[in-house]
């Protein structure tokens, strides 16, 4: 299987016929566009593969094989198994007989980006690959039904045969192997229904992970190509240097060298060998320019909020000033989160072969046809000569150098006229990726007598610069961005008032707002008088997405907040947010959560916990993920030992709706990561720089837990809802993870902490500010 | 460049190379092994361990000649997909892999230890487990894992 997925050489032609499957035509983009393509990042895009017709999905080999190409690739999180499923439970045959073709460029549709929690919604509901795979269900039944003179209704398909009830029956290979489709996807095809699945919603074991035990997955890290060279990069000590010359005679001496690339700021080697393109880079004298001094760390938050910002009004109901006036008190605090690291475990590598009339890059990109828009432009040339192949990497939560390595690759390939393999080290990744954005989020509540909450105004910074490199901005990452292109910053604009429904992608406005624009009410919650304004300000660093972006952060204020609102009433934490709730589902995951915990029903701080030793809590968060995709709540219970700071979680709960679960194993695993990963980003994951330069470069000075740290228990309520859509499930649970730690923090010590990390040193100073 | 002679995984290799070049460097491009991984380069995260002689060593930053005449044991040397190691087996049926890059770190690691002490206390195991990262964060399917081996070892 591995070898299978891994399939680096050959083409999407050469494939098939191996595969027995005829050879699929690349049909010309359809003047007609059934379905609504081009709708964001993550959706369907128009490519040379046209992803209107059903032969760009699937292919049904003579043997009954059937071939599915997918523009949604697995990172870790399970896709490639569950897409597997999808398709063998939409055309009723095992999941052996199915071959999943991952983002190819010359292979598999144009489906953007495989991110932002959104391959579930985009393939596993009413078009993509299930939409595909109905449709040819759907017309294999009718071809059988003309082939046999039987009515489709008194047919029947199992295991890719299509039988009547009297005998008779022929097989999917009978019926299309060999031969294409040649029809578009019919937008009308009916899916399965959960009520039916046989191989969907069960349990399937990931069908990377005895490849991976055993130590035989070929992971992007592997690929070796014929003639291949080795590459390094020689990032500047800090954002913004530039090159003031390059010593080549400083590496001379090391032997297998082959070339010193420099092209405007990018500077790398290629050698023979990796030890020696190490060394050479290494070795190699750069005179770097230095860049502007950094904002000082400490005063970094307030810094955010003076700089010129780029504005953007949510919701207001233009009345929250006159209701916090009239409110019995106003809550206010601010909260802060910083940038923090993907910090993949494997540092990223890629692998290119530019030469001078075509490209191939064998790349972990969560991007492979915006990667292959980059590297055409880097490289000089034409996008159709142009091909990535996705080879996974380690886990890269986001916008990890995947990217950035691909370009390196790209570069320095076209520079010496053979394939490359680039591998950065940790110190190149650590100290120019894409980091998750600093933010800062302002709250101010009004509260009647009662306690509840009148008012909601909320005001957010986030820091930005780069991104996505997309499909026109190789300068949104460091090497794009070195080698001479733009990149992507913050232009100010003020804000406008909002005037269609209600957007939460960033989970900026909290859940208890009702999100009322225009009479319509897009919010999860009740409360009426509210506004969300929000403002991307410059970064000194480069910005992407890391799981969650800044829905993570902008929850963690939310539900603390929401928590400080509910202790001031004197509420139970569970019963307050229920008070202020309005969307069932939200309210369902709330519920489940504390039923599952037995949550202890009172208000925090816990009654009788001294100032002194070791002291336990417990804390609750929830979110409706991007405002309507995925809804969870979080129960974490924690120890806080009052001496040295350190925070301890000893038990999570959760309770997760993300619709139709399409393989409840693999929800667990992602559930359990998720909330494991949050736990370390809110305990310890930090990025530090002094006034020049970044200064958490390594596993030393950037703290994630490791596998010696205390495991917690980790328990799950899953909430099935096979009538509505799939939404995604990967990012939920750790966008709660901080806000559940920092509510129990409370609950034990009654200390609300409103900076993450939660470090034993800031515990500490906050504990013995207690008086 | 000097000749090096290798025994990885019960094969013997005579290898040209520079004496200094990391373990790693040889596994993975001389030998193209897949087992170990480059994580950081820094003996801070584990991807890269393989067992030599029984002990887990983290072959990014030990040169090639300091392993000669002892035997080098990888991921891929322990077991195979259709006839897996006890401990692979254990991760097998516990699930415990998310993206799977840091597995021969946990897996070696925890295997050396194990086979040593197989009565190694929960903190035991925890302490030998403090230098390995995992950035999925598998962390608990992985300790169960590694539990389950424990009692296949009892």
């Amino acid at each position: 299987m591995n070898d299978l997925w891994m399939k680096n050489t050959v083409s999407r032609r050469d494939f098939l016929k191996t595969s027995g499957a005829l050879v699929v035509r690349l049909s010309a983009v359809s003047a007609m566009q059934p379905l609504a393509w081009a709708q964001g990042p993550f959706a369907t895009h128009l490519s040379h593969i046209d992803p209107a017709r059903l032969d760009s999905w699937l292919a049904v080999g003579s043997d009954g094989t059937v071939t599915a190409y997918t523009g949604k690739c697995d990172f870790g999180q399970g896709m490639y198994t569950v897409q597997t499923q999808l398709v063998a439970e939409e055309l009723c045959v095992p999941t052996s007989r199915v071959k999943l073709i991952q983002c190819d460029t010359s292979m598999t549709p144009d489906q953007g980006t495989t991110s932002g929690s959104q391959s579930t919604p985009t393939n596993f509901n009413q078009e993509g690959l299930a939409q595909a795979a109905a449709t040819a269900r759907v017309a294999l039944l009718a071809m059988a039904s003309q082939k046999l003179s039987v009515p489709e209704g008194e047919l029947t398909i199992e295991d890719g045969v299509i039988r009547d009830k009297n005998g008779s029956r022929i097989s999917y290979g009978e019926l299309i192997g060999g031969k294409h489709f040649d029809m578009n996807v019919n937008p009308a095809a009916k899916r399965r229904s959960p009520a039916e699945w046989k191989v969907m919603g069960k349990p399937v074991p990931s069908m990377d992970r005895v490849a991976l035990i055993t130590g035989t997955f070929e992971f992007v890290h592997n690929v070796h190509v014929p003639g291949m060279v080795h590459g390094r990069v020689v990032r500047p000590p800090e954002i913004g240097a530039t090159v003031a010359s390059v010593d080549e005679k400083s590496v001379q001496h090391v032997a297998g060298l082959i070339k010193v690339v420099v092209r405007k700021n990018f500077v790398g080697v290629v050698a023979q060998k990796q030890w020696q393109a190490a060394q050479a880079a290494k070795d190699l004298k750069v005179v770097w320019t230095p860049g502007p001094r950094l904002p000082v760390q400490k005063d970094f938050y307030d810094y955010m909020r003076k700089q010129p910002s780029r504005d953007v009004m949510l919701v207001n109901s233009k009345d929250v000033e006159d209701k916090l006036k009239l409110s019995t008190r106003v809550l206010k605090a601010i909260y802060v989160h910083p940038y923090q690291a993907h910090g993949s475990i494997g540092s990223s590598c890629a692998v290119a072969d530019i030469q001078k009339d075509h490209a191939t890059v064998w790349s972990a990109t969560q991007s492979v046809y915006p990667t292959r828009h980059s590297v055409s432009v880097l490289t000089g040339l034409p996008l159709e000569s142009v091909r990535v192949i996705f080879v996974r990497g380690s886990g890269c939560y986001g916008l990890n150098a995947a990217d950035t390595v691909s370009f390196d690759a790209a570069l320095l390939s076209q520079a010496v006229q053979r394939p490359v393999r680039v591998q950065l080290t940790r110190l190149d990744e650590f100290l120019s990726e894409n980091y998750g954005a600093a933010c800062v989020i302002e709250q101010k509540a009004g509260v009647d007598a009662s306690g509840a909450i009148m008012a909601w105004d909320c005001e957010t910074w986030s820091a930005s610069r780069g991104g996505r490199p997309g499909y026109e901005k190789p300068g949104n990452v460091i090497t794009g961005m070195l080698a001479g292109f733009d990149t992507e910053t913050v232009t100010p604009r003020s804000a406008v008032e909002p005037t269609e429904e209600l957007r939460n992608g960033a989970n900026a406005v909290p859940s208890y707002m009702a999100g009322c624009i225009g009479g319509k009410c897009g919010g999860a919650g009740s409360i009426r008088s509210e506004r969300v304004l929000t403002h991307a300000v410059s970064s000194p660093f480069f910005t992407g997405p890391l799981r969650s972006p800044l829905r993570l952060q902008n929850t963690f204020a939310h539900e603390c907040f929401m928590d400080e609102i509910s202790a001031n009433g004197k509420a139970d934490p569970v019963a307050f947010r229920l008070q202020h709730l309005r969307e069932t589902r939200m309210i369902d995951v709330v519920k489940a959560a504390a039923k599952k915990a037995d949550w202890d029903a009172r208000p925090s701080p816990k009654p009788g916990n001294g100032r002194g030793g070791t002291v336990t809590g417990r804390g609750i968060a929830c979110v409706a993920y991007e405002g309507d995709n995925g809804y969870a709540a979080l129960i974490a219970e924690v120890e806080v030992d009052q001496t040295s700071g350190s925070v301890q979680a000893k038990r999570f709960v959760v309770a997760q709706d993300c619709g139709p679960i399409s393989n409840p194993d693999g929800l667990r695993n992602q559930i359990e990561g998720g909330i494991l990963q949050g736990m370390s980003r809110a305990l310890g994951e930090e990025i530090t720089w002094d006034d020049r330069k970044v200064t958490s470069i390594d596993w030393r000075s950037y703290h994630s837990l490791s596998l010696g740290m205390q495991t917690p228990i980790i328990e799950s309520a899953l909430i099935d809802r096979p009538s509505v859509e799939a939404t995604g499930a990967g990012e939920t649970a750790i966008t709660l993870a901080a806000a559940a730690i920092g509510n129990a923090i409370f609950d034990a010590t009654g200390v609300r902490i409103r900076a993450v990390p939660f470090s034993p040193d800031r515990v500490k100073t906050a504990l013995s500010a207690r008086g | 460049m000097t000749a090096i002679s290798l025994k990885v995984n019960g094969h013997i290799h005579s290898l040209n190379v520079d004496p200094e070049t990391p373990l790693l460097f040889v596994l993975s491009d001389e030998l193209q092994l897949r087992g170990p991984k480059f994580g950081c380069g820094l003996a801070q995260c584990g991807a890269c361990t393989v067992l030599i002689q029984g002990k887990a060593v983290r072959s990014c930053v030990m040169p090639v000649s300091a392993v000669q005449q002892r035997e080098v044991t990888t991921l891929e040397g322990l077991g195979t997909p259709e006839n897996p190691h006890a401990i692979q087996q254990a991760f097998v049926d516990e699930q415990a892999a998310q993206c799977g890059f840091c597995l021969s770190g946990v897996i070696l690691t925890a295997k050396a230890l194990l086979d040593k002490t197989p009565g190694a206390s929960d903190e035991q195991i925890r302490e030998a487990m403090s230098g390995v990262l995992c950035r999925c964060f598998a962390h608990t399917r992985m300790m169960q894992a590694i539990k389950r081996y424990q009692t296949r070892l009892a």
